[in-house]
């Protein structure tokens, strides 16, 4: 009879931004509640750029109310909340996250994860919907109840929606490109797993018309910054990702979308 | 009186675009749009210039203001700023001891 069982370790690789993720995994119902969450993210690449082993212990920390905490120390960085830890080492590009079998935490944990990827690169994610029509692809930036669930709601039928909530903006020679993403708002729809030059940035505004309105350079640039997702207590990332913004507003029009919420506001836009 | 000196904070991340300069802190993420003053004093804060010379070579000639007016207000103001750590206050030079993090 043998003294230990060995146990079976699972795995699924979620691509996001063309960013392959492998999570490892000994509970066979977490794998497939994985699977089915980031349905059109799995990928079937062997490599992963970056691994997490995941323990699911019944109890992350000891303040299950605790806040977000992002921070970095000798090359390694802490993700925290109330209902998770993982550490990452970028270098060895593996990591272990501890938190239970629920689809929130990883949910978290992989967001923070590509805004820290993403902001070493020069890209960021975006409070906004996006989405590509005639191959360009546009975004919707808003706070709660700017109308970006609205807007994607509303989309007609040749236009791919990337997100309703989150988008995901890597750069791409001399502009960006837009990837889709399985972090959803209201809509609760994963966005396509597809990716398109962005052509234009639209801050929205609900109102009793539709309207397009240039905005100035300024304004664009805080808009943006009050947008972005980022979390990370590091000056040098904090730096990064404030030029970044600068840099995008330098080489994507940003404007104004006023909109009136039906379908013809789709007439503007593509 | 001692003169005061100032200097820009390094761990800020700056940008002037459209004549409007913001400052990010590296600290917290806190976004500050500098109004005209401030702006004159964050683009002379080397560290080395006095703060009276900066403010009879740049304010002055910019505002209708008298010197020792213009010098009490870039005290206050300077001291704001420091507040925020967005510059540095000395009673002696700032070393040139960094660069600022600024881009145009």
């Amino acid at each position: 009879m043998p003294l230990s069982a060995e146990v079976e370790s699972l795995s699924v690789v979620i691509e996001i931004g063309g960013m392959p993720v492998r999570l490892n995994t000994t509970d066979p119902v977490f794998l497939s509640m994985l699977h089915d969450r980031y349905s059109g993210y799995i990928s079937s690449s062997v490599q992963a750029e970056i691994e997490f082993e995941v323990d699911l212990s019944p109890r992350a920390t000891p303040d299950p109310d605790a806040d977000v905490s992002v921070t970095s120390c000798s090359g390694r960085w802490t993700l925290a909340r109330g209902d998770f830890h993982a550490e990452w080492e970028p270098a060895a590009r593996r990591g272990k996250i501890r938190q239970s079998a629920n689809p929130y935490s990883i949910d978290c944990v992989l967001r923070i994860l590509h805004t820290l990827i993403l902001a070493k690169q020069g890209g960021f994610l975006l409070h906004s919907a996006s989405a590509i029509r005639n191959g360009r692809a546009f975004l919707f930036a808003g706070v709660s109840e700017a109308g970006k669930t609205t807007i994607s709601r509303l989309a007609p039928p040749d236009v791919t929606l990337l997100t309703d909530e989150i988008s995901y903006v890597r750069k791409d020679g001399e502009g960006y490109r837009a990837f889709g993403t399985p972090f959803t708002g209201e809509l609760a729809k994963l966005g396509e797993n597809v990716s398109a030059p962005i052509t234009a940035l639209y801050l929205l505004a609900k109102g009793n018309e539709n309207r397009i309105e240039p905005i100035p350079s300024g304004e664009a640039a805080r808009s943006l910054l009050a947008n972005l997702l980022f979390f990370a207590e590091d000056e040098e990332l904090v730096q990064r990702v404030f030029h970044s913004a600068f840099e995008f507003v330098s080489r994507v029009p940003v404007s104004r979308l006023t909109f009136f919420p039906d379908a013809r506001v789709w007439e503007l836009i593509g | 009186m001692s003169r005061l000196y100032i200097g820009r904070n390094p761990r800020v991340a700056a940008r002037s675009i459209d004549g409007e300069m913001m400052i990010m802190s590296g600290r917290d993420s806190t976004l500050f749009t500098l109004n005209k003053t401030a702006t004159i004093l964050w683009q002379a804060a080397d560290g080395a210039t006095p703060l009276d010379q900066i403010v009879d070579q740049k304010i002055c000639t910019e505002f209708e203001v008298s010197s020792a007016d213009a010098l009490k207000d870039a005290e206050t103001l300077a001291r704001e700023l420091a507040s925020h750590e967005i510059l540095e206050i000395s009673e002696q030079p700032i070393a040139a001891r960094r660069s600022s993090g600024e881009s145009r």
